[in-house]
């Protein structure tokens, strides 16, 4: 080592290697700087950050610690650490909290049996699944007093049409996320993504059920068909639109939004959410013909130990303060009107992502629970995308 | 002879653990499908149904249950045109990927083991570096590179920007401001190529370093061309490490699924990504393996065929030194 050290040509290289990496990084440093100065974000950096203050709540009245607890099994990164404590804090229950990455995950948990939750939050089409296998238990409305709070037009939805079974915990949409400095006009239809003018500007979802949901809706028919009439539209339409698309792309999506990569991209609204909060250029709609709404929310498990500690832990979450501050970390549009009020209606209300108009909201739509033909998305999909 | 059995028993315990017994669950899930439990429907005098399970016991509940029961159906349903396409675009890309990654490659390995050569070890460990790092990494540092909004687009634009003569010209010949060198089968196979090289230099090396240093004298002592004594003697001893070269990248290459989501963004699906969608979003694991046996007896085509290269050219190799 001591002798490639004391060569000329190692040195040489070196220097080399390191003008490259000015070059790649140091030179989109100062680009940034430029656009920086241009649109001025420096001042509304400073406005966000005053603005973005932890909302806080601090516990009533805290009592001693019981012995006594329950088990909530949630998504990850979907909830306010603070408020677990705040619950712990006031109701002497303790939380013992773990996250699932899927609903299927989750779903396999419960439906083997070997473990018990007292409280999980599954999305909509996974709760109608385990409504119909019997995976759940009716909730006691006497003892969740809050669930007043929750706007009836969150609720009564076809996973759950009696509202016996599930209190919605956060939902959102589908829709458009679009570059405002790139698109020639804010789109308002789904017809964007058939648009010519966009060609290879434009990402779909990578995700069978999602994208075959929305061809759909853009060919007119239900966005849970499973009509095999139905589908060959879709199936065409998505064929069609190939050349159109850039990427099929999942997670990535965000980044690439942000960096500017392509005018629109067919996004879920909560990564939405996320690349609006960075970049300014970025806006979100949910096109005028409907879309896909969905919900994740709490339900107890059949085989539930604890559930007197469950009907509490949900009438707590339903509160209007802790909702508020949950929400104030999570940042997916929360069906909770009082909660809403308290942290503040107009803020709330100014994203396109918590407030689509009604009449759009009416024709969303959320997907149902299609047991073994959930296949037939699958394989349309893969002959989608593995046309060339 | 004992002591040698206890001593390989805990290696054919792993071997069993970790490569029997998955083998065997694949051949299952590839052999069965579920099913819904049959069950037969009674209606009770009252108008309301119970239903009868195969073996006797009644519900009131309709089961939902699911069982495993044996079927060719996956199989008949792997044979259909888009499966069979998929493949054959897979193996496509990956002899392509090979192919490029054995001629680059093979000099290489010949340039480091060159006599006028100084320090072909930090050589050798500059190449490898980059492999220490995880391959998903160095992808996404690809993806990075190559965006619309990358690094190369970015320098083309600045370039573009200062010599407005070139950006003129280059708008004439019909080249967009912003190049697309991402989401397309090449930059699938430029991922490939960049993450599987060293595979392909490391053996060729190893065997080229080998080769007795004497038989290229001789050869260049009794008058052969530095070409002839390539061709007779280089090359000859070095396929060896060639095949194992080219077994080490075809392989990964006809089976990899995130390279081509990412640098294909998902425009160029390979069999992998279909095997992996089977495990994950679709959760068919019963198709899934199905495809996984297609692919397995694709690769072992491929071993066998290219074992038999080897062990062919065994017998010649004395008599072309000679």
């Amino acid at each position: 080592m001591k002798r490639i050290l004391k060569k000329k040509g190692f040195w040489i290289a070196l220097i080399i290697a390191l003008v490259f990496v000015y070059l790649a990084f140091g030179g989109s440093g100062r680009e940034e700087e430029i656009i920086g100065g241009a649109d001025g974000p420096t001042a509304i950096f400073v406005a966000e950050e005053e603005e973005s203050e932890p909302f806080a709540v601090m516990p009533a009245n805290p009592v001693e610690m019981t012995g006594e607890t329950i088990s909530v099994y949630n998504w990850g990164d979907y909830i306010d650490s603070d408020v677990i404590d705040i619950f712990e804090a006031e109701t002497g229950i303790r939380v013992i909290y773990e996250t699932f990455e899927t609903n299927e995950d989750m779903y396999a948990k419960i439906a083997m049996g070997g473990s018990s939750y007292d409280v999980i939050v599954p999305s909509d089409y996974m709760i109608e699944r385990m409504i119909q296998e019997e995976l759940l238990q009716p909730i006691n409305w006497n003892n969740v007093p809050n669930v007043k709070n929750i706007d009836p037009r969150f609720t009564h939805e076809s996973y759950d049409p009696e509202f016996k079974y599930s209190v919605p915990y956060t939902w959102g949409t589908m829709g458009l996320l679009y570059n405002t400095e790139t698109v020639l006009q804010a789109p308002d239809s789904w017809d964007i993504l058939l648009d010519e003018e966009y060609r290879m500007d434009m990402f779909m979802l990578n995700a069978p059920r999602d994208t075959m949901a929305i061809a759909l809706v853009m060919s007119g028919h239900d966005l849970n068909s499973i009509d095999a009439a139905d589908l060959a539209d879709a199936k065409k339409l998505l064929i069609d639109q190939k050349p159109l698309v850039l990427a099929y792309v999942v997670d990535e999506v965000k980044d690439k939004m942000i960096a500017g990569e392509a005018s629109v991209a067919l996004v879920w609204s909560g990564d939405a959410t996320f690349c609006m909060s960075e970049s300014d250029e970025l806006n979100y709609v949910v096109p005028k013909e409907g879309s896909n709404i969905f919900y994740d929310a709490m339900c107890i498990p059949h085989n539930a130990r604890n559930v007197s500690g469950a009907e509490k832990f949900i009438d707590f979450m339903c509160r209007a303060d802790i909702a508020a501050a949950n929400y104030d970390y999570v940042g997916y549009a929360i069906p909770n009107t009082a909660a809403i009020e308290l942290w503040g209606a107009e803020e709330y209300n100014a994203s396109p992502v918590n407030n689509p108009p009604q009449d759009t909201l009416e024709k969303c739509q959320v997907f149902r629970y299609l047991g073994e033909n959930t296949k037939l998305y699958d394989q349309i999909w893969t002959e989608v995308i593995s046309e060339f | 002879m004992m002591r040698n059995k206890a001593l390989a028993a805990p290696f054919v315990l792993w071997a069993m653990i970790f490569i029997v017994v998955p083998l065997v669950m694949i051949v299952w899930y590839g052999v069965t499908i579920e099913e819904p439990i049959p069950y037969t429907e009674i209606v009770q005098p009252d108008g309301s149904v119970i239903y009868q399970l195969e073996d006797g016991s009644r519900t009131t509940e309709k089961p939902w249950q699911k069982r495993a029961v044996f079927s060719l159906n996956n199989f008949r349903r792997m044979l259909e045109p888009t499966y069979l396409r998929l493949l054959l675009r897979s193996l496509k890309v990956a002899v392509i990927t090979t192919a490029i990654c054995l001629l680059l490659g093979y000099p290489v390995a010949l340039i480091l083991t060159g006599r006028d050569f100084k320090r072909p070890a930090l050589w050798l460990l500059l190449l490898i570096l980059p492999m220490w790092m995880n391959f998903l990494l160095r992808t996404y540092s690809w993806m990075s590179i190559l965006e619309n909004s990358g690094i190369l687009n970015s320098w083309i634009a600045r370039l573009r920007e200062a010599i407005p003569a070139l950006d003129e010209w280059l708008l004439s010949m019909g080249v967009r401001r912003r190049i697309i060198f991402l989401y397309n089968e090449n930059a699938v196979i430029l991922g490939m190529v960049y993450n599987y090289l060293s595979f392909m230099i490391m053996p060729i090396y190893t065997v080229i370093e080998k080769i007795d240093k004497s038989l290229l004298e001789a050869a260049a002592d009794l008058g052969a061309s530095p070409v002839k004594s390539f061709l007779r003697v280089t090359l000859p001893y070095s396929l060896p490490g060639v095949l194992e070269g080219i077994t080490m990248v075809f392989v990964p290459a006809v089976t990899t699924f995130v390279i081509s989501q990412l640098m294909g963004g998902g425009k160029v699906p390979l069999i992998g990504d279909i095997i992996q969608n089977q495990f994950g979003k679709s959760s068919d694991w019963h198709f899934g393996a199905t495809l996984s046996l297609l692919v397995m007896v694709v690769v072992l085509a491929f071993m066998g065929a290219l074992g038999r290269i080897d062990k062919d050219d065994e017998p010649h190799k004395e008599v072309r030194i000679l």
